[in-house]
């Protein structure tokens, strides 16, 4: 036996030990046993995971300053395609196995990136890239709906007015007292009830906005649907900011993520890699998108979750 | 030549072989649906005990408390196999990990700051307690 069939024989039997009986740090070799590449992505990837820390505790802080938050379950409760029926956490679960399943394909494309297979490579990579491309389409889907949704909020305690969530406010706040919604809304304009009747009918077939707004107040108030519209103050004005910045910086991420992975597949498709007899880009940019993955568990966490 | 040019930095591999991989991966794909599924119950079970105005806020911290402890669970997944820190050597492990130790303070640190934040503002300043906390059997 020749003593490299027997070194590889002792690597089989316990890569454990010959990383033991290695003398890392005498020079001569990494001591990390990675290439170089990799473990500056690695470093990269854990400032950038303080990056996205900072962020995160940041919110966390002002949460815990704060006597009221918004709950979740009430914030995130739409599914497209759905209308006002109530779903909490449905959209936001499918974005989670979006990204989980894109990350399987990412790793099993990495997988034969080992084998040299370049048709594997290509096979998951795609599959990769349209995850990535489903995610993004889910997140532009949430921010249009929380911005673009209208509720109605209690205004100075006397008059109800329509927001959605941006940056400057958003309508998540304290429930109000339902004596003090109904003033409210005998003291708001003809449109903005026009809006909620239309929004939250009391039953089906109300009919268009321009029709309601015809009708007088008394009529127009006793049309509205009040459970549902779920009339409430203004919430903490930072909510919205942290998390179109927190989300709209993982979105970032992953945008940035499908636009590497898809120079991977061209490079692959041109056999770069293959020429150079290693996959080693490809497990670079697998790193990148699965740490993606790994932010989202904790933006899932503590947006969604708690 | 190039292939030796990327191994000089790596003096042996430990690749797992072929189809234990797909296996392990498989198996990981299923740890972190189920885990996530549980999660998604118990932020479920949060938004039922809301629906009863006097909740104990004891029992929703407990649940909130197992939700983050999933979510490390997770992470750890995430990073051991799909990032296969877990088949890096000791060394390789320990310079990823001992900075991210920072954390523990980090966390720590700021949110015993906020909550600090908060519980002065409603000692001295009793129109921003009336104003902000949740009145109770509001709905």
């Amino acid at each position: 036996m020749s003593p490299g069939t027997k070194n590889k024989l002792i690597i089989n039997m316990s890569s454990e030990a010959t990383a033991q009986q290695t003398k890392w740090w005498n020079g001569g070799r990494s001591p990390f046993n990675l290439e170089y590449g990799k473990l500056m992505m690695w470093y990269f990837l854990m400032s950038d995971a303080f990056t996205f820390g900072a962020f995160l505790i940041s919110y966390g802080t002002i949460r815990f300053s704060q006597n009221f938050w918004p709950d979740p379950n009430r914030v995130f409760n739409a599914f497209p395609g759905t209308g006002h029926m109530n779903l909490p956490l449905a959209f936001v679960s499918l974005m989670t196995f979006i990204l989980i399943a894109s990350s399987v394909t990412m790793v099993l494309a990495v997988h034969e990136g080992h084998r040299g297979n370049r048709a594997g490579v290509m096979k998951w990579m795609f599959w990769t890239i349209i995850g990535g491309i489903a995610f993004l389409g889910c997140q532009a889907w949430e921010w249009h709906h929380l911005i673009t949704g209208q509720h109605g909020v209690i205004v100075d305690g006397n008059h109800i007015e329509l927001v959605g969530q941006t940056m400057g406010g958003n309508p998540w706040g304290r429930h109000v007292d339902p004596m003090v919604v109904n003033q409210a809304l005998a003291a708001s304009p003809t449109e903005t009830l026009a809006h909620l009747a239309h929004e939250y009918p009391l039953h089906e077939g109300a009919g268009s906005i321009e029709d309601l707004e015809k009708l007088p107040k008394d009529q127009l108030i006793g049309m509205i649907n009040l459970e549902h519209a779920h009339i409430s103050e203004k919430g903490p004005i930072a909510f919205g900011g942290y998390f179109f910045g927190i989300t709209g910086f993982h979105g970032f991420h992953v945008f940035s993520g499908v636009i590497i992975n898809i120079i991977m597949l061209v490079m692959t498709s041109k056999g770069v890699f293959d020429r150079r007899g290693h996959y080693l880009m490809i497990e670079k940019a697998g790193l990148y998108w699965h740490f993606v993955d790994l932010v989202w568990v904790f933006v899932f966490l503590c947006f969604y979750l708690v | 030549m190039e292939h030796q040019a990327t191994t000089s930095e790596i003096t042996f591999h430990h690749h797992v072989p072929g189809k234990e991989n797909v296996k392990r991966i498989i198996k990981t794909l299923i740890i972190l649906s189920i885990i996530t599924a549980i999660e998604l119950g118990l932020g479920y079970t949060i938004y039922l005990i809301h629906k009863n105005p006097d909740f104990s806020h004891g029992l929703v911290l407990g649940i909130k408390g197992v939700i983050v402890i999933l979510s490390l669970a997770k992470a750890f997944y995430i990073v051991s196999i799909f990032m296969h820190l877990g088949d890096e050597i000791r060394n390789m492990i320990m310079t990823i990990v001992v900075p991210l130790m920072l954390f523990i303070w980090f966390i720590a640190a700021f949110l015993w700051d906020g909550n600090s934040y908060k519980n002065l503002r409603n000692n001295y300043d009793k129109h921003f307690q009336e104003r902000t906390t949740e009145k109770h059997g509001g709905h």
